[in-house]
């Protein structure tokens, strides 16, 4: 009944083909790709868990690809990541839904942005786009504001799940042979002239190969190797996550992009809730994703233009991510022209998620350039199997479920539907924390935020991992929960 | 498909009284209690501290104790239950699916329903407070499990805020677990908790409480590092600038409310009134679906549970009887709320009924020395003056059943 407990391991003492700095979308989805080879890879992150970064706070979207500049390689790889999607989320369990999106003006200042993203999505070869009316709109998105003039629809647009793909690449990986070696932030890279040696919280992994997608630390990786051709910006976004209640929304609605991003826009996500945002305010601290009254308050006054019945009494929780800009204002993938061992997959801002597979791909073949062999094994495996969900199952498959593992009969979370044979088999997949769970099963992020079933997944942990409460935390670190009682 | 002739869902104190109740009833029939904890008693299992039963039992007991008090009238009573089995939907025709390790997935064919499903916990999120999201913010009823069921101390240094009940019964708790409780703050200029419980929680306790006063951030990364607090203007309950003040401490207990659980009620199509987020129901607690009767904090929250037993039987004993005479005929009256009065239970009577009528109210503000009146059309059948009334504590007032003829208003008046 027990699959084996499987998560971090002890890197290699050997020598690694490529060692993958950063366990984000983007390292996980590289992972994935070239875990079909015959290579030998470390996937390595600073945070006790994959997807710790941008790529658990984030809008979720499979953008259409009208929004990125003609010519550019966010262009190029947005729109073949979204055409990649439906096999990578097929192959992976992972849901995704091509709700489309539509773009939202108001006058004629709106119009003509609409008209220049139209131009620029033909341009950039984005399937199917039309400019349609504010009728029309409305037609497709009844909660719409009825002041919308014109619209541009998108019907290639979609939502999946971000952290939910990112485990699910970095647990193919995993299956393929790739170790996961975590709770390792790279401290410094020797880079000798037979192999790389690279300092991790401990660890010290030797590699012939880096490649470089640690997000908004990119650049900071990138010095450790001597090239310090661009820069990362952390960018703040927050949102507001509301219940099912709020409203019915059904398409990705954005307002006109303006320089700092797309907007605020308000969507459902692929659980069936509703968000609103992101803002988009730079700073300095690449790890402050902290919720601020003014975004807050910010969120909610453009949300309302786009959607006006929105109800905000139905907010479940507000977050917020930090999203790597680069200084070159485009995707960096490439071969370091400095330090040849080393292969950027940096700057990867919106639309990151929407590029993965698209860059995961572009990876594999600037590596094919540079000689290494990158053919596919004929025993790759592809699919990787989605933990059963008990809410999902028709009575049939309960029945089923119970009788082949009684722990499905066990709800956990109430508020969500949560079976305890969810949750113990995302332990044995590598959840670490009550996040780590959260994350790969939805346990806690119901109406009670965890309320009821924080202390019942916190023993789950405990017994699983043969541990006790007190060594529990929230999601690694220095977040631990409950102290012994003196 | 079972069948059963009353089904209670949940097996806390209103559960057990409402399953006890309509077995008295009618010893004939089969009563199920169905509960998705491991053991019975709900919520009172973690309430260890004591003050439970002062009206009921006219004794004063721990949570265990009180449960407990029912829980030994299960023996023998013929009454079965189902532990550790969760209910997953209930239909207007009574059909309850349910799910459990020992059970698998049932359905059962139900006689009577009776709803008591208990609450939770409004949460942070709730709140949207700005700031981090570090580990060390738990709602007070969590923090309570852990201490009291699981043996841990969720933190050594703590900032409480709301003064509901939990909070202030928690806030003595941490302190006597060897935590120190740097403040309780409270939005309102008054405690929606019992006023007992401000004097033995926390006057007791040189525990610090300060109304209008909220939690406006939250700091620190990985573990929570401090809260900044801030006065807010009574008028507006927005913060007042520069009132802030930045409180040092690892952990923050929430005790911000408290929300019924009725999302199987709602998933039955039973009407819920906006006001106690609870069922809209008539004297003898059934909702407006025919053979579903609502009790306990499942139909509003209550402060004490001893008023939750009492409702309880009400109900445990209205669920037999429908199962043996059907539904109740007769002309209804509207029981509306005027002046000064949150909401009142039930929502509606059965006009000319017997024997006593007891009606639960809360009111929407602190009060001093004003006269709650019950009027039908231009009689008045209650005036009666009551020197404080605050929002935390229920009221509770009785009449003749046989006076109801209309609809009535219950107001308060100066005076």
């Amino acid at each position: 009944m027990h699959t084996p407990i499987a998560g971090e391991c002890a890197p290699n003492q050997g020598i690694y083909d490529i060692a993958i700095i950063g366990a984000g979308i983007t390292g996980a989805a590289i992972a994935r790709q070239l875990s079909h080879t015959r290579l030998k890879i470390a996937l390595i992150d600073a945070q006790e868990d994959v997807a710790m970064g941008a790529s658990r706070a984030n809008s979720a979207i499979v953008h259409a690809g009208y929004d990125c500049p003609n010519g550019s390689l966010e262009a190029e790889l947005n729109v073949r990541g979204n055409q990649m999607f439906t096999q990578w989320c097929d192959e992976l369990g992972v849901p995704l839904s091509r709700c489309g999106s539509l773009v939202i003006g108001f006058d004629e200042q709106d119009e003509q942005v609409l008209r220049d993203l139209f131009e620029r999505g033909q341009r950039n070869g984005v399937p199917d786009l039309a400019l349609i009316s504010g009728e029309q709109a409305r037609e497709i998105e009844p909660s719409l504001n009825l002041d919308v003039t014109l619209a541009l629809h998108a019907p290639t647009a979609g939502i999946t799940c971000p952290y939910q793909l990112t485990i699910a690449c970095a647990e193919n990986a995993r299956a393929n042979g790739v170790d996961w070696v975590l709770n390792a932030p790279v401290t410094g890279i020797d880079r000798r002239d037979d192999q790389l040696v690279i300092h991790a919280g401990g660890h010290t992994i030797n590699a012939r190969y880096v490649v470089n997608a640690a997000g908004v630390f990119a650049d900071e990786v990138s010095r450790m190797m001597g090239d310090d051709s661009f820069t990362i910006k952390p960018r703040k976004g927050e949102y507001m996550l509301m219940d099912r209640t709020a409203t019915d929304t059904w398409t990705v609605v954005f307002q006109t992009p303006s320089k700092l991003g797309k907007g605020i826009l308000v969507s459902p996500t692929v659980d069936g809730n509703l968000f609103v945002g992101p803002t988009a305010h730079d700073q300095m601290d690449k790890l402050d994703t902290e919720v601020t009254d003014e975004g807050i308050a910010e969120l909610t006054r453009m949300s309302v233009k786009s959607v006006p019945n929105l109800n905000f009494r139905a907010v479940i929780t507000s977050f917020a991510g930090v999203r790597a800009q680069p200084s070159t204002g485009d995707f960096i993938i490439c071969q370091s022209s400095i330090e040849p061992r080393l292969i950027q997959a940096a700057g990867i801002c919106s639309p990151g998620l929407t590029s993965a597979p698209a860059i995961a791909e572009l990876v594999q073949q600037i590596m094919q350039r540079m000689g290494i062999d990158v053919s596919e094994r004929q025993d790759a495996i592809k699919e990787r199997p989605a933990i059963r969900e008990f809410r999902h199952m028709n009575a049939s498959a309960r029945r089923a479920a119970i009788a082949e593992n009684p722990l499905y009969g066990r709800i956990i979370c109430r508020c969500e539907t949560i079976s305890e044979a969810e949750i113990v088999e995302a332990i044995h997949r590598g959840a670490r924390s009550l996040d780590g769970v959260k994350r790969r099963t939805r346990a806690g992020m119901g109406r009670c935020q965890g309320g009821f079933c924080g202390p019942r997944v916190m023993e789950i942990l405990a017994r699983e991992l043969d541990l006790t409460l007190p060594d529990i935390t929230k999601s690694g670190g220095d977040s631990w929960l409950v102290e012994e009682m003196q | 498909m079972m069948k059963y002739d009353v089904v209670v869902i949940g097996g806390g104190p209103a559960g057990l009284a409402a399953a006890i109740e309509a077995k008295k009833g009618a010893p004939e029939q089969r009563v199920l209690i169905l509960e998705r904890d491991q053991a019975l008693g709900g919520i009172l299992q973690q309430c260890i501290h004591n003050g439970f039963g002062l009206h009921y039992f006219k004794e004063e007991l721990t949570g265990p104790e009180y449960a407990e008090r029912f829980i030994e009238q299960l023996d023998g009573s013929g009454i079965e239950v189902f532990t550790d089995t969760m209910v997953l939907e209930l239909s207007k025709d009574r059909r309850v699916l349910a799910v459990s390790r020992e059970h698998g997935l049932i359905e059962i064919e139900a006689g009577a329903v009776v709803l008591a499903m208990g609450c939770r916990e409004r949460t942070r999120g709730a709140l949207n407070i700005p700031g981090a999201r570090p580990a060390g913010v738990f709602t007070a009823g969590c923090a309570q499990r852990l201490v009291n069921m699981e043996g841990y101390l969720p933190g050594r240094r703590v900032v409480v805020l709301g003064s509901g009940d939990i909070g202030l019964i928690m806030a003595r708790r941490m302190t006597w677990s060897g935590a120190t409780v740097a403040l309780v703050a409270e939005l309102m200029p008054y405690s929606s908790g019992l006023n007992r419980n401000i004097v033995q929680c926390l006057t007791d306790n040189n525990i610090p409480l300060k109304f209008n006063h909220t939690v406006t951030q939250i700091h620190g990364r990985e573990r929570l590092s401090g809260v900044t607090v801030a006065e807010v203007d009574p008028m507006t309950r927005k913060p007042i600038p520069g009132s802030e003040q930045m409180i040092e401490c690892d952990t923050l207990l929430l005790s911000v409310g408290l929300i019924p659980e009725n999302e199987l009620t709602q998933g039955a199509g039973i009407s819920i009134s906006p006001i106690t987020s609870g069922a809209l129901v008539d004297e003898r607690r059934e909702t407006d679906i025919e053979g579903i009767f609502a009790c306990g904090n499942v139909l509003h929250v209550h402060d004490l549970v001893d008023n939750v037993s009492e409702e309880a039987t009400i109900a445990g004993r209205a669920a037999a009887d429908y199962v043996k005479q059907g539904a109740l005929s007769g002309p209804i009256a509207q029981v509306r709320t005027g002046r000064g009065v949150r909401y009142a239970v039930p929502q509606r009577v059965h006009a000319g009924g017997e024997g006593k009528l007891d009606l639960y109210f809360r009111v929407d503000n602190a009060y001093r020395g004003m006269r709650v009146q019950l009027r039908s059309g231009d009689q008045l059948l209650l005036d009666r003056k009551k020197q404080i009334m605050t929002p935390g504590e229920m009221e509770k007032i009785t009449i003749d059943a046989s006076k109801v003829t209309g609809d009535l208003e219950l107001m308060l008046a100066e005076g």
